[in-house]
């Protein structure tokens, strides 16, 4: 028990370090059936640990209630709307974990031989069969982890494919829309950003694109829907702007969503495509992982897929069954880019998904989202939303729309970031907002396809009664929320003075009680 | 098949009347003729519950999974037990349905959960400072190249022989991108990093010095001496390090090490045929602002009561765009989530014990399956043979439920009759002895 009342902390706000308590424990250690050697003669000295890390010591019924208290403060999916552009926020099924839950899944081991793995590598197979369906490209590698990796894998394949063909080209073309990862995954590719702007329509400025596409040229990255929303009507054109270039066509799938069995990214002629599962596929979100970025591509730079490939070998080993391989053989591969066979556990669900609404479920999945969008533009465009919070592209969207709250901003004194803080209080996650940076106060809405049309209709209604308030109280907004768990929060001095783990406990056992940040604690080393 | 969605007809034409469009199809006029999907997706319709999960049943049926067989198999990842409190609460969907915690006031709980994943790496690893997950292990490996890479602008890598093959490869491919080299350094006679070779090897345009510890054989490193090598021109020191043996095992930060990394899913995540599991990045200070992925960091919100937002993003790709330390975006939460439990279950006590159980039960399996060591320095849960008829005993056991451990020859020709064998606490001397059996009868044949 805590012996000072000045520096006790309110129970619901403690770290489990701050729980801990000398001599507690949750776990009980398997009973030592072989000869107890003492350490010191299995590890030298100087290899060994002098004290323990300062992990808690703490009960298992304590551990649950600290977790399940914190889960507490969390909204979710599972718990309400979710408008998050770009992020697709659509409902995960149940089913998928339970599958992923499997034993058989869950419990097999990386390096089991291919011949104690065939249903892991069948299915994966399979992933690989549907989503080259779905992109319209032959090829397909499971390997990378997230969207951002799957980009990365996109421009190593690129750099690839061009030395292959002797050519040393340094620059990648994005549009000033394009989501953060792929201007930060250009740099960290050893190649240089060129950004092309955006036209009146919302899509790519051709003029600017025949400016910059050049022999220096190495790739365009594009998301399409693009990150307005709308779907580029010069994507043919496009197309051809990059490939006269000698470049190649690399598709940000974050958009996905939205042209599931209407329009394959092969078809618009792109040679690199991710996919999200933890977008499009229904993986669910984890509070920031884990996903997977899968990339399906076009024969010409199927050579360079990172190793292993997931095959199937007809009638291998001598038998008529079809046998399921890892290829490690691939010479002009760009080699690995993680360890094992990529997020497996992802796969799993992503198949039941896909399985589960078959070819015709995954079409309506994108009507579906795309009428959903649609609608809650059109409710967000009726008047007393509308002067406030304009469209910044006038046309019909595709799964998701962007908002610009500078009539807010001009004519209520409140931003965009005070809506997104009152929209707490109506017990909503707010839209992205300032995203994409070339809207003013941009408000980015994608309702997804899971969601009713009442819940579409209340999220019109809170934003109304938000600025129906701010007329009357504009300070109301600016100081939202205020049913959260915490208020707004000092962001300026965390990043000022970083705290970023809990202080080590004082000599006696006492952890140490700083309340505001202080300077960053160092350990003992 | 209409699946999770709830459109009704009226609900579309009432839909569609407020648009102001006549059909569905018609929002979708945008598209080019061209480049429509003509034909129906080609892929079966969807199935009902019951028939997807039996079909996943059947498929799962089809692994040999570590519930079937008695597994030795190591290399990278473990068959440790996870407790049930992990699973129950990872499927709470406050944990498992939000997004990255980007509106701080209803996310307090992923981001506290970071903040004291953050402390536990930073506590296991001995270093100030560490991030809130990255993908997973070799991943991690390379962006501690790129960091040195941004760091010091030097061009070369230099890598030990016992970091992880798949470690060594995605730094290869990495480097590539970004024009660095990678140089190896190779083990010696007894399957230990070569320290003559690392310190030749280390010059004024070494960037970084990559080792692992324990390394892929299981070899516990000496890293005093190491260490001196590889800083001795001012490189990066990064070491991956296995965090279940940090309970035992001198912290990477009392060596010198500048960034820990490493694989998390011995720390209570499931095999999953590799993934997902979690990544993790300490650090000294120094490099807290270049540093890749998620950082939490503690504060007050504007009534004074104590919080946590993600800090230090103008590191990050939304905020910086091409001027970002990384790419990353979506990492391993939820995977880092299981990590500090299992940690907090272990508790300060558990994870000594768990060390010094797997030490003294893989001491036993080296002497009782008697065979010739390959690297017979200090080792924790893992440890090389090698066998005169290697390929035998893996037949036999297998014949028997059990799976061996990893033939070394794919990633180490040098070790071309070698067997990796793990022991983790699941592991008994029953277990070991029947193992042991194995090996010992099948040499018993080869004398004869």
């Amino acid at each position: 028990m805590r012996s000072e009342a000045g520096g006790r902390r309110p129970e619901n706000t403690l770290t489990i370090y701050e729980k801990s308590r000398e001599g507690r424990r949750a776990f009980v250690s398997p009973e030592l059936d072989v000869p107890e050697i003492p350490i010191s003669d299995l590890l030298p000295s100087d290899l060994l640990r002098s004290e323990p890390p300062e992990l808690p010591e703490i009960s298992e019924p304590e551990i649950v209630r600290h977790y399940n208290g914190l889960s507490k403060k969390n909204f979710d999916l599972d718990t309400g709307f979710y408008p998050l552009g770009s992020c697709t926020m659509k409902h995960n099924p149940k089913l998928n974990e339970r599958v992923a839950a499997l034993p058989g899944f869950s419990r097999l081991h990386p390096l089991q031989e291919p011949q104690y793995a065939q249903g892991a590598l069948e299915l994966m197979w399979r992933l690989q069969r549907q989503l080259s369906e779905v992109a319209g490209l032959p090829h397909v590698s499971l390997q990378p982890s997230a969207g951002s990796h799957g980009e990365l894998a996109g421009l190593l394949l690129t750099r690839a494919y061009h030395e292959d063909n002797g050519e040393q080209r340094t620059k990648v073309l994005t549009p000033d829309t394009a989501h953060g990862t792929n201007p930060a995954t250009v740099t960290m590719s050893g190649y240089e950003v060129v950004k092309v702007g955006t036209a009146e329509d919302g899509g790519v400025d051709l003029d600017d694109l025949r400016d910059k596409a050049g022999d220096d040229t190495a790739c365009l990255m594009l998301t399409n829907p693009n990150t307005l929303g709308l779907f580029d009507r010069n994507i043919e054109e496009i197309a051809r702007i990059v490939h006269d270039a000698g470049a190649t066509l690399y598709y940000d799938g974050a958009n996905l969503n939205a042209v599931l069995g209407i329009s394959r990214p092969g078809d618009m002629g792109f040679d690199i495509v991710h996919f999200n599962l933890h977008k499009t596929f229904t993986q669910p979100h984890g509070g920031g992982g884990p996903g997977a970025g899968p990339i399906a591509v076009s024969d010409r730079i199927e050579p360079y897929l990172p190793r292993p490939q997931v095959v199937r070998r007809e009638g291998a080993n001598g038998h008529s069954e079809p046998f399921f391989d890892l290829d490690f053989e691939r010479p002009k591969s760009i080699g690995r880019l993680r360890g094992f066979q990529g997020n497996f556990g992802v796969f799993v669900r992503s198949y039941a998904y896909i399985c589960s609404v078959g070819g015709d479920g995954l079409k309506d999945v994108s009507e579906t989202a795309v009428l959903n969008a649609n609608y809650l533009r059109a409710r967000l465009a009726e008047p007393g939303i509308a002067e406030y919070l304009p469209i910044a592209f006038d046309r019909l969207c595709m799964h998701e729309f962007v908002l610009s709250g500078r009539g807010a901003r001009d004519k209520l004194g409140i931003r965009t970031l005070d809506i997104a803080k009152r929209l707490l209080d109506h017990k909503v996650h707010p839209p992205t907002v300032y995203f994409p940076l070339l809207v003013d106060e941009a408000l980015m809405i994608e309702p997804t396809e899971t969601e009713t049309k009442e819940r579409l209709d209340g999220f019109a209604d809170a934003i109304r009664e938000i600025l129906e308030e701010a007329k009357e109280d504009p300070e109301i907004a600016k100081n939202a929320p205020y049913t959260t768990p915490v208020r707004r929060l000092d962001e300026a001095a965390a990043a000022r003075h970083p705290v970023v783990r809990q202080a080590r406990p004082e000599a006696g056992g006492r952890r140490a009680e700083g309340g505001a940040p202080s300077a960053t604690p160092s350990p003992s080393i | 098949m209409s699946r999770y969605t709830s459109a009704t007809d009226a609900d579309r034409r009432e839909m569609l009347d407020a648009i102001g469009v006549g059909s569905v199809e018609e929002l979708f006029r945008d598209i080019p003729e061209p480049v429509r999907q003509r034909e129906p997706i080609a892929m079966p319709d969807g199935m009902a519950e019951q028939d997807v999960y039996d079909h996943l049943r059947a498929l799962a049926s089809r692994n040999r999974d570590a519930e079937q067989e008695v597994t030795f198999a190591g290399g990278g990842m473990y068959d440790h037990y996870v407790p049930a409190l992990i699973d129950s609460i990872l499927q709470r969907s406050e944990f498992l349905t939000p997004y990255t915690p980007y509106q701080p006031e209803i996310s307090q709980g992923g981001l506290q959960v970071m903040f004291e994943f953050q402390t536990a790496i930073s506590e296991l690893t001995g270093l100030p400072v560490a991030n809130a997950s990255m993908y997973e292990g070799p991943s991690s490996v390379a962006s501690a190249g790129y960091m040195a890479r941004l760091d010091n602008g030097r061009s070369k890598f230099v890598v030990s022989r016992g970091v992880h093959p798949n470690s060594r490869e995605t730094l290869a491919t990495y480097a590539h991108a970004f024009g660095s080299e990678v140089v190896e350094v190779p083990l010696d006679g007894r399957g230990a990093t070569h320290l003559g070779a690392l310190a030749a090897a280390v010059d004024d345009d070494t960037s970084a010095v990559i080792l692992q510890q324990p390394n892929f054989l299981g070899t516990v490193e000496d890293l005093g001496p190491l260490a001196e090598a590889a800083k001795r021109t001012g490189a990066v020191l990064v070491c991956a390090v296995d965090p279940l043996t940090l309970g035992i095992l001198r912290p990477p930060g009392e060596f010198g090490v500048d960034v820990a990394v490493g694989e998390g899913q011995s720390l209570g995540n499931r095999l999953d045929f590799g993934g997902p599991s979690f990544g993790f990045y300490a650090a000294t200070e120094k490099f807290l602002r270049r540093m890749p992925g998620r950082i939490a960091g503690e504060t007050v919100d504007v009534d004074g009561k104590r919080g946590f937002v993600l800090t230090l993003q103008t590191r990050e790709q939304h905020i910086r765009r091409e001027k970002a330390t990384h790419n990353i975006c979506t990492a391993q939460a939820l995977n880092a989530l299981a990590g500090v439990i299992y940690l907090s279950w272990l508790g300060k006590r558990g994870v000594v014990e768990l060390g010094e159980l797997m030490l003294r039960r893989t001491a036993y399996a080296r002497e009782a399956l008697g065979a010739e060591l390959v690297n017979p320095g200090p080792v924790v849960r893992e440890f090389a043979i090698r066998l005169p008829n290697l390929d035998e005993v893996c037949e036999r056991a297998r014949a028997e439920g059990i799976n061996p451990g990893h033939r070394l020859r794919y990633y180490y020709p040098e070790y071309e009759d070698c067997l990796l064998v793990a022991i983790t606490e699941r592991r008994t001397r029953k277990d070991i002895d029947r193992l042991a059996e194995i090996v010992q009868g099948a040499r018993e044949e080869v004398h004869a």
